[in-house]
């Protein structure tokens, strides 16, 4: 009588291991560290696309990569180096601090030999969750099914030398003697040009775009709040991560503050306030929006694209693309944000997308693109 | 049942004797203070009657008792005297008798002077204001009208010139920013004091931007001309102006810094393209360029 607790709790614990090996995987890897294979065996053979496509993803979820490259047919003419470099980013992007958090495929076509499946990947960054749609081309090897991984076009930047004039504003704190009104730097004069609150599917909204009217850089933030019939703020919240920050002389933003689970039914009135403060900053890099178009996606969404071309010497590690657009009276109607995974090497581009909501996909008559940099080893 | 009423006896007139001193010395006791006492200097206060006193002094900052003999002066030391404001001085023997007096600000040693805007885009009305505030040597705000000498001066030339008299410690002013871009002095005098401010004069808005293109192998270069205000002052170099190009399937758009003058971008085009330039909320000309296909 007294082994039948035992044996239960050691019967459970197998059971939970073995579904742990050979469950369908969804195993979180972490950033940096290899998280070593499963048990050789377990794995279920690849012999639907399917399998072969979520025995690939697992592996590469693990970061088990001599496993994931095996599952690579090769056809491909893709060297395992490369394959790797695809998965896990270079030149400090934003690829590389992310990982693969879990995946959705879908078929979208099979035959005997050959399959086209669709996969939503879900990516965990230092920025937050990110979507990635990508389409795998499956073959059939004998009783097995493999990936075909093309040999992605790595980015490659000649040596050259490109002059830059370099542009930077510093900040020097005054050493005067303690005289007072003598040190005094005003803030810069920063304003909001203008401002739209609406409601989405996901709460209120308040938008619009802020332009820096003074001749020094500006470090910017909007702040909102929102207040009901009896003058109470029901919530106040800052633009966050959907703005850029430091704001050139003349240069403008687009802001975005989102209200979640909040609408503008209860809301009377909306209390903007700007922030802005003096900031070092520096005038490069120089990153052009090139080829902006509004067009349809693989999904059916409609989403500007373009492509993000870096006319300085330097390398951007992570871009972060903010889109305004405006319907026909020139009035802001949305904001959307985005951020590039891979970096942006000096003089070369990369491509670009963010997303228009199907609502408002129809009033969008014009847009206006700003490109935030976060850059390592530089603030 | 005697002894007590010896004791009660002896009590009584001790008693009387007493007050009797202590009428002598209220009735003889009464004091006089400055009429006019400046901060820093040392003062007087008068006393009638004789006997010794207990004198206590309350200003500002200040609070001090010591033992003076009446009908002598009580000396006021300077450093009792160094905060402006109101005194109250009170003599106590047997009652007390007190008197109010007022120390006011010594000549003017110093001048607070406040400038607004430390950047200024010129030519724009009421723009700069100042405002000063004299003080004496021991930071009291010196009450008095004071003329106060304003002048402001841009390069080699006077932009304003005024005398102001203060009003309650205060004198201000407030002028039109000047033409040029560049320094602006801002100078306060009340006779051999000053104060120098500075106050930068930036250019304002760009005016008249117009921008000039060429194709090249990948698309095409465009560039500003000098960009300048509306007063021929440069635009300062880091201001942006966003370049866009429109073409028959997109466009596409850089914001560029002007650098020593001039701003300038290179773009992807193909075929003929649209150029147009804006910095803030001001607008350039548009060019037609064919870029090659």
């Amino acid at each position: 009588m007294k082994f039948i607790l035992p044996l239960i709790l050691v019967a459970a614990t197998v059971a939970l291991m073995a579904v742990a090996l050979v469950g369908p995987g969804h195993a979180r890897g972490t950033v940096g560290i290899a998280a070593g294979s499963a048990v050789s065996g377990l794995t279920p053979k690849a012999d639907t696309p399917q399998q072969a496509l979520a025995n690939l993803l697992d592996d590469v979820q693990r970061r088990n990569w001599d496993r994931a490259f095996s599952l690579v047919s090769k056809t491909s003419g893709s060297d395992e180096q490369s394959f790797i470099q695809d998965w896990v980013g270079s030149n400090g992007g934003l690829r590389a601090f992310s990982s693969l958090e879990g995946f959705d495929p879908r078929p979208l076509h099979i035959t005997d030999d050959d399959a086209q499946m669709r996969v939503r990947l879900h990516w965990t960054t230092p920025v937050g969750p990110m979507e990635d749609v990508r389409d795998f081309h499956l073959v059939r090897e004998g009783d097995l099914w493999k990936a075909v991984w093309p040999k992605s076009q790595a980015t490659t930047v000649p040596a050259q030398v490109i002059p830059v004039t370099y542009l930077r504003w510093d900040l020097v704190s005054g050493t005067a003697e303690d005289d007072w009104g003598s040190k005094n730097i005003d803030a810069p004069h920063v304003r909001i040009i203008s401002m739209n609150a609406v409601d989405s599917a996901e709460g209120a909204v308040v938008m619009g775009e802020v332009v820096n009217e003074d001749t020094i850089p500006a470090f910017v933030n909007v702040n909102a709040a929102l207040v009901d019939g009896s003058g109470s703020v029901i919530d106040d919240e800052s633009s966050f991560d959907k703005i850029a920050h430091i704001l050139l002389p003349k240069e403008v933003t687009p802001y975005r503050i989102d209200f979640p689970n909040l609408s503008l039914k209860k809301v009377k009135n909306v209390r903007m306030d700007v922030k802005a403060a003096l900031v070092p900053a520096s005038a490069d890099p120089v990153i052009g929006v090139m080829n902006q178009k509004v067009d349809s996606d693989v999904q059916g969404k409609s989403v500007l694209h373009g492509d993000l071309f870096n006319e300085s010497g330097q390398t951007v590690n992570i871009p972060h693309v903010i889109a305004s657009f405006y319907d026909n009276n020139g009035k802001v109607v949305w904001v959307s944000d985005g951020y590039v995974d891979r970096a942006l090497l000096p003089q070369s581009s990369e491509p670009f997308a963010v997303e228009i909501p199907r609502a408002l996909a129809a009033t969008v008559h014009n847009f206006h693109v700003v490109v935030n940099q976060y850059s390592l080893g530089r603030s | 049942m005697l002894r007590r009423r010896t004791y009660g006896a002896m009590t009584l007139a001790g008693a009387w004797m007493l007050a009797a001193c202590f009428a002598v010395a209220s009735f003889a006791q009464e004091i006089k203070v400055p009429a006019l006492v400046t901060a820093g200097d040392e003062s007087a206060i008068s006393t009638t009657g004789s006997g010794t006193a207990t004198f206590y002094l309350v200003g500002p900052g200040v609070s001090r008792k010591s033992e003076v003999s009446l009908g002598q002066e009580i000396p006021l030391r300077a450093q009792d005297l160094r905060n402006a404001g109101t005194y109250t001085a009170i003599v106590c023997s047997g009652t007390c008798q007190n008197a109010v007096f007022y120390v006011s600000a010594a000549k003017p040693a110093s001048l607070a002077f406040l400038v607004h805007p430390s950047r200024v885009p010129v030519g724009q009305p009421d723009a700069v204001s100042g405002v000063a505030f004299p003080f004496d040597q021991f930071r009291n705000l010196v009450l008095r009208p004071q003329t106060i000498h304003f002048q402001l001066t841009a390069g080699n030339s006077a932009l304003l010139s005024r005398e102001v008299l203060s009003q309650d410690g205060v004198a201000w002013f407030r002028t039109t920013s000047g033409k040029s871009a560049g320094l602006l002095q801002v100078n306060a005098a009340l006779e051999s004091v000053t104060a120098k401010r500075a106050v930068q004069q930036v250019a304002s808005d760009p005016c008249n931007l117009r921008i000039t293109g060429q194709r090249t192998p990948e698309g095409i270069v465009v560039q500003t001309e000098p960009v300048h205000d509306c007063a021929g002052n440069p635009v300062p170099d880091g201001t942006i102006v966003t370049f866009t190009a429109a073409e028959a399937n997109g466009k596409s758009t850089v914001d560029a810094p002007i650098k020593k003058g001039i701003a300038r971008a290179q773009m992807a085009a193909s075929g003929p393209v649209l150029v147009s330039a804006a910095s803030g909320v001001v607008i350039g000309n548009e060019l037609r360029i064919e870029a090659q296909r």
